[in-house]
């Protein structure tokens, strides 16, 4: 058996993980979630402000990440939307203006009475810049430096949400969800932290290190991964029940029952490859 | 000159934006740089776009091994350049009807966003998925405990990855909130995977990427410094190219 394994195709290991990915996902096999502290935190975040207030969404990821962010990413505007908040999109990344898109259509089809045909006077969509940090550090002084005009073309001025609006200074939150770099870590650091900007962000699992060394003081809080969308899903549901007819308001819960039969399968491979690693020391046979 | 007017407009602009973070005054013209420099910025799109060709024509030319999937990345680059430039299939935006190309490039039924949509958005998601595949094949054949440091390491990534699931509250869920043997401080419950993969990340991950991020920083601060005085000028190239 051993020496089978020992040869074992990876092909093999392939299908296990095809298996381990696609079996709970065509199931929909979900497990309860409890909201940690710092998930918590981005909730109070959002759900304190007062309804109607202004929140930049800065989507800054593109469609390799879209599996392990968008849950996150529509939770947030789902979570802005039950509040009514004003919502700025905008992105650094070039491939982020259909993810934008997205979050314009969940806010038109599920909250229609607020939202529908409300571009300019609850969202505006500013699209994309270049330049990086160099975007961030214009748009937190003088925002019509960067942006003199929205996605469609239209000046600021004329924009009844963008008219009065200086910086992004007098924003009332700043919700980011990134991908990698420019993103998290550079809105922190020329954004949110020299202006004290109120800042949550959303970021994958390999940001998420990175993140943590700047909550609680400069961020209020992280979503890490596909488990920090799951549990702030799970927050929003439990303070508006709602949302559990919505299956789309539970797609991060949906995706952690994958996690879970993959986190188990590549356990059980690490304890098969170890188990032939000593097999063979044992043995004496070249590793 | 050609290496003296570069040093300058760098030092000049890096004392602007270090000055702006203390007086007041330089708000402006620091906005002013980095204005220019997101301007500079659109501008690399060219330039790479420029290199991109170079390198694929190279290959091409040389007939290099694997010449065809430059020939692939040359189609795509033109087919796609063509159509968010001429903004094929893209309706007139509603606030300049008489405009025809006025409307957004990735406007919903432009060939643009048909290209995003179904080629560019599949592939790259595929691309990442068979990240979980090629780790699944690393976890079997690479993740062996050889000695005490991998050994930790796999100890630490079994509790991270069953703390990250409901495994974890599976499999230790049922620990007691009481004392351990009477001890005041610890209890069964300490020992919950998604608890202990807290711990791992709030106590010991934080203080390590804060210690890297303060390295890092310092590291930035003494090469900026150094850029912004022209001791480091490897960015202007060699001394030949001058």
């Amino acid at each position: 058996m051993l020496k089978f394994l020992q040869t074992l195709d990876r092909r093999w290991i392939f299908l296990l993980m095809f298996f381990a990915v696609a079996v709970p996902l065509i199931m929909g096999t979900t497990f309860p979630e409890k909201p940690s502290d710092q998930v918590l935190s981005v909730f109070d975040a959002v759900d304190n402000l007062p309804d109607g207030s202004n929140v930049v969404m800065a989507w800054d990821y593109d469609p390799a990440s879209e599996g392990e962010l968008q849950p996150m990413a529509s939770a947030f505007t789902r979570h802005c939307a039950l509040k009514k908040h004003n919502l700025y999109f905008m992105t650094l990344w070039p491939q982020g203006i259909p993810m934008i898109q997205r979050s314009i259509d969940l806010l038109e089809s599920e909250y229609a009475a607020t939202y529908k045909g409300k571009y300019g006077t609850k969202f505006v969509n500013l699209g994309f810049r270049a330049g990086n940090e160099g975007v961030i550090k214009l748009v937190v002084e003088d925002l019509k430096k960067s942006y003199s005009s929205d996605i469609r073309g239209t000046n600021l001025d004329n924009i009844p949400l963008t008219k009065n609006l200086k910086n992004i200074q007098q924003v009332d939150l700043l919700c980011n969800v990134s991908a990698g770099y420019p993103g998290s870590k550079e809105w922190v650091l020329y954004g949110s932290s020299p202006f004290d900007i109120p800042t949550v962000v959303g970021c994958t699992g390999v940001q998420a290190p990175i993140m943590l060394p700047y909550i609680p003081q400069q961020l209020t809080g992280m979503l890490a991964a596909i488990k920090g969308a799951a549990e702030y899903e799970q927050a929003i549901i439990n303070h508006y029940p709602e949302l559990n007819e919505i299956p789309a308001a539970k797609e991060g819960l949906k995706r952690m029952g994958p996690q879970l039969v993959a986190h188990v399968l590549l356990i059980s491979l690490i304890a098969l490859g170890n188990v032939i690693y000593f097999w063979e020391r044992k043995q004496g046979t070249p590793q | 000159m050609k290496r003296t007017i570069p040093l300058l407009i760098s030092a000049v602009t890096g004392f602007v934006l270090i000055a702006t973070a203390f007086i007041p005054k330089f708000v402006d013209w620091g906005n002013d740089a980095m204005a220019w420099f997101n301007l500079l910025a659109a501008f690399a799109f060219i330039l790479g776009g420029g290199n991109l060709l170079k390198m694929q024509l190279q290959k091409i030319s040389a007939q290099q091994p694997g010449w065809g999937y430059s020939a692939v990345t040359l189609i795509a680059f033109f087919i796609t350049l063509f159509v968010g430039l001429a903004k094929v299939g893209v309706h007139p935006n509603i606030n300049f009807p008489e405009f025809a190309w006025s409307g957004d490039y990735l406007s919903e039924g432009s060939a643009f966003w048909w290209l995003f949509e179904y080629i560019f958005y599949p592939l790259s998601a595929t691309m990442f998925a068979l990240l979980a595949f090629y780790i699944s094949s690393a976890a079997f054949r690479a993740f062996r405990a050889k000695n005490t440091e991998a050994t930790i390491l796999l100890m630490i990534a079994v509790i991270v990855l069953l703390g990250r699931t409901y495994a974890g509250v599976w499999l230790t869920g049922w620990l007691p909130n009481e004392p351990i043997l009477g001890s005041s401080g610890i209890t069964y419950s300490d020992f919950h995977l998604p608890h202990l993969s807290e711990i791992i990340m709030d106590d010991f991950t934080t203080p390590g990427m804060r210690a890297i991020t303060i390295g890092i920083a310092l590291g930035v601060a003494s090469t900026s410094l150094k850029v912004l005085l022209g001791v480091d000028r490897s960015y202007l190239g060699s001394d030949q190219e001058a």
